[in-house]
C-alpha cells in the first residue's frame, strides 16, 4: 500500500464537505462516501467501500468517524487517519457550537424546519442512487447465496428492527461456513 | 475536574457505542444526566433535537453540544476527542489488518459474504429516510393518503438527475432544500 502525501488536502476537504452536509445518520454518509471516492476521485474500489462498510460496523463508535479513519489510513497512513478524522469531526464541532448559544432561535425557525424536511427527500435520493448501483453489482454475481442474503437483510433490518451490528455478524458467520465448504471442496477436487 | 469527567465520560461513550450513532443517546443520558447530574432531562432532550436536526454524526454532535453547554470551548474539544479517542484505535488496527490480509483469497470469500448485507443495512437506512420525508413516519405508521407530494416530487427529480448526470450528492441534497422550501414558502405553508 503506498502512501501519498499529495492527497491530504483533497481528503481533508472531501470529508470536510460530505459531514458539513451529511444529515441523518451513518449510513446515508457511507452513501455520499461511496458517491465520492469511488465514483468521483476513483481512490477506492466499490468492494472495497464495501468493506470498509462492513468494518466500521463492527466497531464502536460513530460510523462516519470509523469510516473516515480506515479510508484515511489506505490513503497516507496514520496521518492519513488523522487528517480525515478532523475533517469528519470539524464541521458538527462548529455548527453545533454556534447552534448551542442561538439554540432557541434555531428551534424556532419554521424555514430552517421545512429546509431540513425536505432535505429528506434529496437524502433519500442519493442513497437510492447508490444503493441501486450496488445491488446490480450484487445480481451481476449471479450466486443465489448473495442475492438471498442481500434481500433477506433488508427485511431482518427493517421491517424487523434487527441491529445492523447484528446482521454484519450473521454474515461473518456465513462467510467463514462458506469459506469452509470452498475449501473442503478444493481439497476432494485435488484428491 | 469537570474536564476531566467530561472527558472520561465520553471515553466510555465511544467505547460502549456500539452498532452507531442512535446506540450513544442513552449512554450520554446515563454518563451526564444519571451519573454526574451535569444536565436535566429536559436539555438533554433539547440536546437530542439539536443533534439530530444537524449534519455530522450524532454521538459528535452530542458530545459537542454538552461540552458546550457545560464548559465552552475547551469542553467541546475534550469531549469530541473522548468519544472518537477508541474508536480511532480500534479502526486504525482493523484498517491496518484489512490492507495486510484483503487480498488473501480466503479473507476474499468471507468479506464477499459481508457485501451483500452492507448493500441492504444502506438500502434500509434510505428507505427510513425516504419514509420519514415523504410520510413523516417510519413504515408501520404510513397512511398512503397522507404522501406528501412536494417531497415525493423533489425525490424523483432528485433521483432522475442524480442516474442521469451523475451529479454531486452534495449539490443534490443542498438543492432539495432549497427548492423544497421555496415552493413551501410559495405555498404559503411556512
Amino acid at each position: 500500500m503506498k502512501k501519498d502525501y499529495s492527497k491530504l488536502g483533497t481528503l481533508f476537504k472531501s470529508m470536510f464537505m460530505l459531514s458539513a452536509c451529511t444529515f441523518g445518520g451513518g449510513f446515508v454518509i457511507v452513501s455520499l462516501m461511496k458517491k465520492k471516492f469511488v465514483e468521483e476521485l476513483k481512490w477506492l474500489e466499490e468492494d472495497e467501500m464495501l468493506d470498509v462498510t462492513a468494518i466500521t460496523q463492527s466497531a464502536p463508535g460513530p460510523l462516519p468517524v470509523n469510516a473516515s479513519v480506515i479510508i484515511g489510513y489506505r490513503m497516507a497512513g496514520v496521518i492519513g487517519s488523522l487528517t480525515a478524522t478532523l475533517g469528519t469531526i470539524l464541521p458538527p464541532m462548529i455548527i453545533i457550537s454556534i447552534i448551542s448559544v442561538f439554540y432557541e432561535q434555531f428551534r424556532t425557525n419554521p424555514y430552517i424546519a421545512v429546509a431540513l424536511q425536505v432535505m429528506r427527500a434529496g437524502v433519500a435520493a442519493v442513497i437510492f442512487d447508490v444503493v441501486i448501483n450496488l445491488a446490480q453489482n450484487v445480481l451481476k454475481t449471479k450466486r443465489v447465496l448473495y442475492i438471498a442474503m442481500m434481500l433477506i437483510a433488508f427485511i431482518a433490518t427493517y421491517l424487523l428492527g434487527i441491529s445492523a451490528m447484528m446482521i454484519i455478524f450473521v454474515c461473518l458467520g456465513i462467510g467463514l461456513a462458506d469459506l469452509a465448504v470452498t475449501l473442503y471442496k478444493k481439497k476432494k477436487g485435488g484428491v | 475536574m469537570l474536564l476531566l469527567k467530561l472527558f472520561f465520560a465520553f471515553i466510555q461513550v465511544g467505547i460502549f457505542s456500539v452498532g452507531g450513532g442512535y446506540a450513544a443517546i442513552p449512554l450520554i443520558q446515563e454518563q451526564i444526566v444519571n451519573i454526574y447530574g451535569l444536565m436535566t432531562m429536559e436539555e438533554f432532550s433539547d440536546l437530542i433535537t439539536v443533534a439530530e436536526m444537524t449534519p455530522g454524526p450524532i454521538s459528535i454532535n452530542a458530545a459537542t453540544f454538552v461540552g458546550m453547554r457545560l464548559a465552552g470551548i475547551p469542553g467541546v474539544l475534550l469531549c469530541s476527542v473522548g468519544c472518537i479517542i477508541p474508536s480511532f484505535c480500534i479502526c486504525l488496527t482493523l484498517a491496518h489488518f484489512y490492507y495486510k490480509y484483503r487480498t488473501v483469497s480466503g479473507v476474499q470469500v468471507v468479506l464477499g459474504a459481508m457485501r451483500p448485507a452492507v448493500v441492504a443495512l444502506i438500502g434500509s437506512a434510505g428507505a427510513t429516510i425516504l419514509m420519514l420525508g415523504l410520510f413523516r413516519t417510519d413504515i408501520q405508521n404510513a397512511v398512503l393518503g397522507d404522501i406528501r407530494l412536494v417531497e415525493f416530487g423533489i425525490f424523483v427529480v432528485a433521483l432522475f438527475i442524480l442516474r442521469k448526470f451523475k451529479t454531486s450528492a452534495i449539490s443534490v441534497i443542498l438543492g432539495s432544500g432549497v427548492v423544497g422550501t421555496l415552493i413551501y414558502a410559495l405555498m404559503g405553508a411556512v
